[in-house]
């Protein structure tokens, strides 16, 4: 048909520019995101004041009832709403801009969205009218309005009708692009939703099946053993869902925004398969003090905790080396000297590197958490909230809030509004967080517990006082950073039209060699989930059937409400 | 490797294949001999070591639990010297009993279960540290080898009252504790006389 070489055409094509309705359309997965963020986040300095006996919860009390009532709304908006309403999002943009066209069934990824949507109302209502005061991880007896639960799986089931028009897109991309590598963002995009709707599979069942009937009050009661293992099928890889869209940025994007490239496209392809088949056969390591569980199934889990561990040391060398390239060709020098000649200035990148950072300390904490043994130290302590505010709160959160830096401006075609006050947002983040994660650790290891009021508790000695009034610190420094970021955000959405040449291009990292030559193996996602599933069903199989034909509905909770 | 035949585009690019940096080669080197070491340190510790975790001991119903031996009445109990046994029911929002008195030396098994909502039962400064579920009975065992206080906490939320639920095991010396045995029987027995 036509007489030019197709490769010629294809290097000449500028990249596809997102349509106003694709743009528009991740802008709303944005907007209710980042609102989450935002009121979430607003309960969490409440709480800290709270450890040093500064109450502010008189003041708010018309509306809302309790600490408890503000926690399960922390919880809820910040690590469930603002993550998965952002992730979506953003995986809309990756797989677009990774194959280089839209969708190839819109419509499908617009009804999962207004699914999403529904399912948040519906939820919010029970928790604003303090009727599903249970906390993020519900656990039964606690009993939540029938409409939390409803409202959760809603949301649960629009991520996955999300995720259809992606596997949809690859299908259709590969199928159009035979013996082309996929484009690395878009696959690792396919791949985290690949691994999402394995692991969601858990809290379905256990909604399902348990806690809608029983809150419709169709059955009398529940398994409280059974439940808390179909919640942590999905509580663990839910953190690898949370993660995997940072390392899609931290591998594919921020060498670019560096000035450099993606030091190895094969071994960033390597470590998302392996996330996607070791994120869920781990989940016990959160049940490590559970009655219910033999332990040997709670070590077969902690040393599989730790085969996860593996794909993360891959990315922190893939991705230090990507940036230590970049900084290397803008002229950086020394063993570790070369890090200052980042590019600082910009907030994007300042809050991921950042993140990075104090990511590599929720790491280590997270060792020790898997580690069944010190486990018993920490379980359900302050050190765990300690731990997951350096990882979901800081490295995921950061990271999103860096990759906003850039996105914000692009979908809407405006200018990032005054970015040096999103640098020093970023690094406000970071003080703040180390100040709070510290005291929170500390306060762990001497056996503060967790989801309490420690400012109204009556056991507190006096030697956590110090640590209590750091928390307090640092969560005053967190709220200054918040609303930092918040007004960021707002004035850049409301600023004016920006010259094109002005708006920020999506970055998208080349690697150092060509994609082509990444092995196709690593390019297969038929045998990476098959090896997924018998691993699952190998690692939880037995002791899922286990507990299900020893189930026992005898746990009807309280007669009364108890918050 | 037949698919790349319908991509005449760059013929120059060589077979694919798995490049990896020598410099990754060693760190993934590394980092699989520092998995190896945890996991073998946690089996180590697990198996051989002596160190515990609560596991499937027994079964109970939450609903008539309260009217079952021993849950009816629970308490500390010395079952052979130096020997004690120990049952808790957590509910909201208390612990009974209140206080696990104990001397110096004693071996306890606890046993705990709650009759209504998720509990945690945590005793600071030990590694005693176990969720509570209704149906269930977790069981740690603990050498008190220190006098003194251990307060022992509700570490999940169960509801408003969770940050009021705590008691405390109180290990006194050998001749506080026969003082105190002593007294007890004093006023029991003073007590079913009047
Ligand atoms: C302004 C910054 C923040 C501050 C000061 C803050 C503070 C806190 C505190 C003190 C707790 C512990 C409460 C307790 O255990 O009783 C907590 C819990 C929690 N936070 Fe934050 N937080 C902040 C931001 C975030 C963000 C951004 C996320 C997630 C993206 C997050 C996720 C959580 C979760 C999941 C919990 C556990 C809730 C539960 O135990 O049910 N927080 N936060
Ligand atoms: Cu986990
Ligand atoms: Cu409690």
């Amino acid at each position: 048909m036509t007489l030019v070489d197709p490769e010629l055409q294809t290097a000449a094509k500028p990249p596809y520019q997102l349509s106003p309705q694709e743009r528009k359309f991740i802008g709303w997965h944005m907007i209710v995101a980042i609102a989450a963020l935002f009121v979430g986040s607003l309960f969490g300095p409440l709480q800290a004041f709270e450890f040093s006996g500064l109450n502010l919860y008189q003041y708010i009390e018309p509306v809302f009832k309790s600490y408890y009532q503000g926690l399960t709304l922390h919880g809820v908006l910040n690590a469930l709403v603002w993550t998965t309403f952002f992730i979506v999002g953003f995986t809309n943009l990756v797989v677009i801009k990774g194959l280089g066209r839209p969708l190839s069934h819109p419509k499908i990824n617009l009804v999962g969205f207004w699914v999403m949507l529904i399912g948040l109302l519906m939820a919010a209502a029970p928790l604003l009218l303090n009727q599903a005061t249970v906390l993020y991880t519900f656990y039964p007896p606690l009993k939540a309005s029938w409409a939390f639960y409803l409202g959760l799986t809603l949301v649960v089931v629009g991520s996955w009708i999300e995720g259809v028009g992606f596997y949809l897109s690859m299908i259709a991309w590969r199928r159009d692009n035979k013996g082309v590598r996929s484009p690395f963002i878009a696959m690792a995009g396919v791949v985290n939703a690949a691994m999402w709707q394995i692991a969601t599979l858990g809290i379905a069942i256990e909604i399902l099946t348990m806690l809608l009937p029983w809150s419709l009050g169709l059955t009398d009661a529940t398994d409280p053993q059974l439940a808390r293992t179909y919640f942590w099928f999905t509580g663990h890889p839910l953190v690898y869902f949370w993660l995997l869209p940072a390392y899609i940025s931290w591998y594919g994007m921020l060498p670019k925004q560096a000035g450099g490239k993606l030091f190895s496209d094969s071994l960033a392809r390597l470590s998302f398969w392996m996330f996607l088949i070791v994120s869920v056969p781990v989940g016990f390591h959160h049940q490590f003090t559970d009655p219910g569980v033999p332990v040997v199934w709670k070590w077969i889990h902690a040393v599989l905790t730790y085969s996860v561990f593996f794909p993360s040391m891959l990315t922190a060398f893939t991705v230090i080396a990507s940036l230590e390239y970049a900084a290397r060709r803008r002229g950086g020098t020394g063993i570790i000297g070369w890090v200052r000649a980042l590019p600082w200035n910009d907030p994007s990148v300042t809050s991921q590197l950042l993140a990075g950072i104090l990511f590599m300390f929720g790491g280590v904490s997270g060792l020790t958490n898997a580690s069944y043994n010190l486990n018993l130290v920490v379980h359900n302590t302050a050190w765990v909230p300690g731990h997951f505010h350096l990882t979901v709160a800081t490295a995921v959160t950061m990271s999103f809030m860096g990759i906003s830096y850039w996105l914000v401006p692009h979908i809407t075609g405006k200018k990032l509004w005054n970015p040096k006050l999103a640098v020093a947002q970023a690094w406000v983040w970071f003080v703040g967080m180390i100040v709070f994660s510290n005291a929170m650790h500390m306060l762990g290891l001497l056996g503060a517990p967790r989801r309490t009021p420690l400012g109204e508790a009556l056991y507190v000695p006096e030697e956590w006082e110090g640590h209590l009034l750091r928390v307090s610190i640092g969560g005053a420094i967190l709220l200054v950073s918040l609303l930092m970021y918040v007004l960021v955000m707002l004035k850049t959405a409301i600023g004016p039209k920006a010259d094109p040449a002005d708006v920020p291009e999506v970055p998208i990292a080349e690697s150092m060699r060509h994609p082509q030559l990444t092995p196709t193996w690593l390019d297969r996602f038929k045998p990476w989930l098959i090896v997924a599933g018998l691993l699952v069903v190998l690692s939880y199989g037995p002791q899922l059937v286990d507990q299900i034909l020893n189930m026992d509905l005898n746990s009807p909770g309280t007669n009364f409400r108890p918050w | 490797m037949t698919d790349l035949d319908d991509r005449p585009a760059e013929p120059d690019l060589p077979e694919p294949y798995l490049e990896i940096d020598p410099y990754e080669k060693n760190w993934m080197r590394v980092s699989i001999v520092l998995l190896v070491a945890f996991a073998a340190a946690i089996t180590v510790a697990g198996f051989a070591a002596g160190f515990q975790l609560p596991g499937p001991e027994s079964r109970v119903d939450p609903r008539t639990l309260l009217d079952t031996e021993p849950w009816k009445t629970p308490g500390v109990f010395e079952v052979a010297e130096g020997e004690y046994e120990a049952y808790v029911v957590a509910q909201a929002w208390s612990f009974s009993p209140l206080e696990i008195v104990v001397p110096v030396g004693a071996d306890v098994t606890i046993y705990v279960t709650s009759s209504d909502l998720q509990h945690g039962f945590k005793i600071t400064d030990t590694n005693i540290n176990m969720m509570v579920l209704p149906g269930q009975v977790s069981k740690l065992e603990y050498t008190f080898d220190e006098v003194g206080e251990f307060p022992y906490l509700c570490t999940e939320y169960c509801g408003q009252g969770h940050a009021a639920m705590y008691g405390r095991v109180t290990v006194l010396s050998q001749a506080d504790y026969d003082a105190r045995t002593a007294d007890t029987e004093a006023t029991d027995a003073s007590g079913s006389e009047g």
